[in-house]
């Protein structure tokens, strides 16, 4: 019985083993640095406080609403678990939800953990962090402030991620990447809407219950002004990648090329419409969007199968 | 009301239940890299991993009917390589004229999108069942036999063991919502509210999750420091390898490389 | 007239195989008070869960003259109000106010609406001026009573409450004993509490591994020791 959001968790088979292993490295290295920065700043309370969390949101995960009809919405995570926490903690405890869905529960592989990691706990979090931070300066820290940036905070991580996942399926060759791009994010763009909205309300208990726990008057640690930097970095890069993928997949194919995570002895790919369709107009941006759309049945298909996969393995008991 | 099921430890003393978790963590992990490095066309090598996969689920005694059950997970993210059985350029296989367009199906396409669902389907397989005959203790002594750190196989076991507590704590404040929500069976007042509402009450309910969790984590602490607690993480000495364990992890490994290197003489 | 509950042949098993419920058999009419008692695992919890639909079994379910069916999960739920044993996992909005409204939210009432069924359920359970006032920081007896009021809101005809004084110094349970006294709802209560019992339900409702081995004045059946031992309960006085 998992309820983690739609189609963010890979499984193996689906990403190219020199990406995985590279993605696992970066992940490695980061939650190792993780670990040491939290140490520091919570000490010995770290390891109850980073447990009861992950189960929290683990459970948390399970909490569902209504969107349409049978379908349902639920929470990701990891804007709340930076809210509260601070972006270091946040990519422990993202990454040990991540880890036990996958280890024990199947959702998302384990060759693939390493991207999994990068994707929810490191890219969902820092993104979350330099999104949150930038609006707070803007909007201050007063109750509204908070809640907007929480709710940026939390669509902009699950949309950038939803974008860092698609990108690595394009350059697996798994997904063509004009049908990916698209698809994940036309997708995640609403999921994003249910995720923020979920913070907003887990912010607003917050606020009326605990305010003391929301590091409002957090004094920015050391260090952090790089997790901004890098979130800042992450989300440009995708945002500005993603669209130049999906209508140009001939560059990514070459950059790919490049680096070896291609044969070299392939054709060009991605090719789905003839160039002659619609005379006059550009038959690059009507295939984007018709593949758009495909791709974005396809993601729902997607979420539908898992939902109703996971609703069945719960009601058969397991 | 208890979360039974969320545990997929299926016990039995068959003989992959009792042998050492570090060795069939390492050999889990290994499996599923060898399934990855497959190339396309080598199926003997496909089928050979499958037949060695259902023969380690059919030793377990954890039975066949579960495994696949848990396995279905893993094939609705397969809908989306589908669209490669149109775009990989190769031999046409088949043509399906859809308005005005004209979409192919190539042989290298179909074998693409084959290849990747047959390496997730064995993969999930084999984790399932790492996971059905190896308690989750075992398992986080394997952990840490592969060297990961201290901490975070604490921070996982703490996770374990408070995880089915919350999860029953979720499903009472869903069941407590659902016995609220309520028809007035007044017509004009259609029942439910909005979107907005709702997802919004959710987070009410994450957040009365999270700052329980954050209570309860401070009882846990001076439960921890009333037995001793100074923030070192002291377990106990990992019990030793026996030399079958280090047997079956080499010829395990040999048996794999010898999978990876026929494979890329038959296929690709 | 319809009966407030009935139950007819009501089997259940979990889907682990672990037989809940054998066969129950139970009419309460409207504005009866009666008590469900018997050990830990008696399945009394089970059974309350199948009357708003949350689990449903074998057999029937009437509640309010409607079958407990998916149709109607909608009406029985708006006429059956559950009150489960742990108030921090029934408010889970950040004020009272919002707690207690979600019935009427939820239903779709209009805004000046569910305002005054607010107050009056507040009033009802005696807490006028905690509106405003955050759930997670009251003390136990307030949150149960709280608890009933997220409850009483939906104007329920029949409340079902499990183990009402569990966890409750002795005056917050003397405070909410004489509440449960006041209300004038058909009421099924699931307790240990056997003073509780004797005091405020003149029927009593004895259920063991899934079956109802007594079912009668609770005066009556009170003084029989052998039946009170041979089902792990024991007389208060």
């Amino acid at each position: 019985m998992l309820f983690s959001p739609v189609a963010m968790h890979i499984p193996d088979g689906f990403l190219s083993v020199l990406l995985s292993i590279g993605l696992w490295i970066i992940s490695i290295a980061i939650v190792a640095y993780a670990l040491r920065r939290v140490g520091k700043d919570l000490g010995e309370r770290q390891m109850p406080l980073m447990g009861l969390l992950a189960a929290g949101i683990f459970a948390g995960q399970m909490l569902n609403f209504t969107v349409i009809g049978g379908t349902s919405g639920h929470l990701m995570g990891a804007a709340i678990a930076m809210i509260l926490m601070g972006p270091w903690a946040a990519i422990l405890i993202m990454t040990s939800v991540v880890s036990i869905q996958a280890l024990v529960f199947q959702d998302g592989g384990l060759l693939v953990l390493g991207a999994n990691i990068f994707n929810m706990a490191i890219v969902g979090v820092t993104v979350a962090y330099m999104a949150y931070r930038t609006v707070i300066m803007i909007a201050g820290k007063k109750k509204v402030g908070v809640l907007v940036a929480g709710f940026i905070a939390a669509w902009l991580s699950i949309e950038i991620t939803a974008l860092s996942v698609a990108i690595q399926l394009a350059i697996s060759n798994t997904s063509p990447a004009n049908l990916a791009i698209p698809a994940m994010a036309g997708v995640h763009a609403l999921i994003g809407i249910g995720e923020g909205l979920i913070t907003v309300g887990a912010l607003a208990f917050f606020l009326s219950t605990r305010p003391d726990l929301l590091q409002l008057s957090e004094t920015p640690q050391v260090g952090s002004k790089m997790v901004w930097l890098v979130g800042l970095l992450v989300a440009l890069t995708l945002v500005i990648a993603s669209p130049l993928a999906s209508t140009n997949p001939d560059g990514l194919e070459w950059v790919a090329t490049q680096y070896g995570f291609l044969g070299s002895a392939q054709e060009p790919l991605y090719r789905i419409l003839p160039d002659y369709l619609f005379p006059g107009i550009s038959n690059q941006t009507l295939a984007t969007i018709v593949a758009g759309i495909l791709g974005i049945v396809i993601v729902f298909g997607v979420s539908l199968g898992v939902a109703y996969t996971r609703r069945n393995r719960q009601t058969s008991g397991g | 009301m208890h979360i039974h099921f969320l545990d997929p430890y299926q016990g039995g003393s068959s003989p992959i239940h009792r042998t050492d978790p570090r060795v069939k963590f390492v050999l889990t992990l290994a499996f599923i890299l060898t399934t990855a490095l497959i190339p396309v066309g080598a199926w003997p090598i496909y089928i050979l991993l499958i037949t060695i996969i259902i023969s380690g689920i059919i030793l377990s005694s954890v039975g066949i009917i579960y495994v696949m059950k848990r396995a279905v997970l893993a094939f609705p993210f397969m809908l989306a390589a589908l669209p490669l059985v149109f775009t990989t350029p190769g031999l046409p296989l088949f043509s399906l004229n859809i308005g005005a367009w004209e979409i192919t199906m190539t042989l290298a396409g179909v074998e693409r999108f084959i290849s990747i669902a047959l390496k997730s389907w064995i993969s999930v397989q084999a984790a399932i069942l790492l996971t059905a005959t190896t308690p989750f203790p075992d398992l986080m002594v394997a952990m840490r036999a592969v060297r990961i750190p201290r901490l975070i196989v604490a921070i996982f076991g703490l996770m374990w063991r408070y995880l089915f507590v919350l999860a029953d704590e979720a499903l009472r404040l869903i069941r407590a919502r659902v016995a609220r929500s309520g028809d007035s069976g007044i017509t004009g007042f259609n029942s439910g509210g909005n979107f907005s509402w709702r997802a919004r009450i959710a987070g009410g309910m994450a957040g009365n999750l999270f700052v329980r969790s954050l209570e309860r984590s401070d009882r846990i602490y001076v439960a921890m420091l009333s037995r001793g607690y100074d923030g070192e993480m002291r377990s106990m000495p990992l019990p030793e390898m026996k030399v079958s364990n280090w047997i079956a992890l080499i010829v395990g490994g040999m048996i794999l490389s010898l999978l990876v290197i026929l494979s890329f003489l038959v296929g690709g | 007239m319809h009966h407030s509950i009935e139950i007819e042949g009501l089997s259940f098993a979990y889907p682990d195989g672990q037989e809940a419920l054998q066969d129950v058999s139970l009419v309460i009419q409207p504005g009866e008070k009666v008590a469900l008692v018997g050990p830990n695992g008696a399945g009394k919890s089970t059974l309350i869960l199948h009357l708003n639909g949350i689990l449903s079994g074998n057999g029937r379910v009437r509640v309010c003259g409607l079958e407990v069916e998916k149709e109607n999960f909608g009406r029985v739920r708006a006429m059956v109000g559950l009150v489960f044993q742990s108030p921090d996992d029934q408010l889970f909005s950040p004020r009272v106010f919002d707690d207690v409204a979600y019935g009427p939210l939820y239903q779709g009432l209009p805004q000046q609406t569910v305002k005054e069924r607010v107050a009056e359920s507040l009033a009802a359970v005696a807490m006028d001026d905690y509106a405003q006032r955050v759930s997670h920081h009251l003390s136990m007896g307030e949150k149960k009573r709280i608890a009933i009021a997220t409850v009483l809101s939906m104007k329920p005809e029949v409340l079902v409450l499990d183990e009402p004084t569990a966890g409750l110094d002795p005056r917050a349970r003397r405070s909410l004993i004489n509440l449960l006294h006041e209300l004038p709802l058909t009421m099924l209560a699931s307790t240990h509490d056997m003073l509780l019992v004797k005091e405020l339900f003149p029927r009593m409702v004895v259920l063991d591994q899934g079956q109802v081995v007594a079912d009668g004045p609770t005066d009556d059946l009170m003084d029989d020791k052998p039946l009170l031992e041979a089902h792990g309960l024991e007389r208060p006085y």
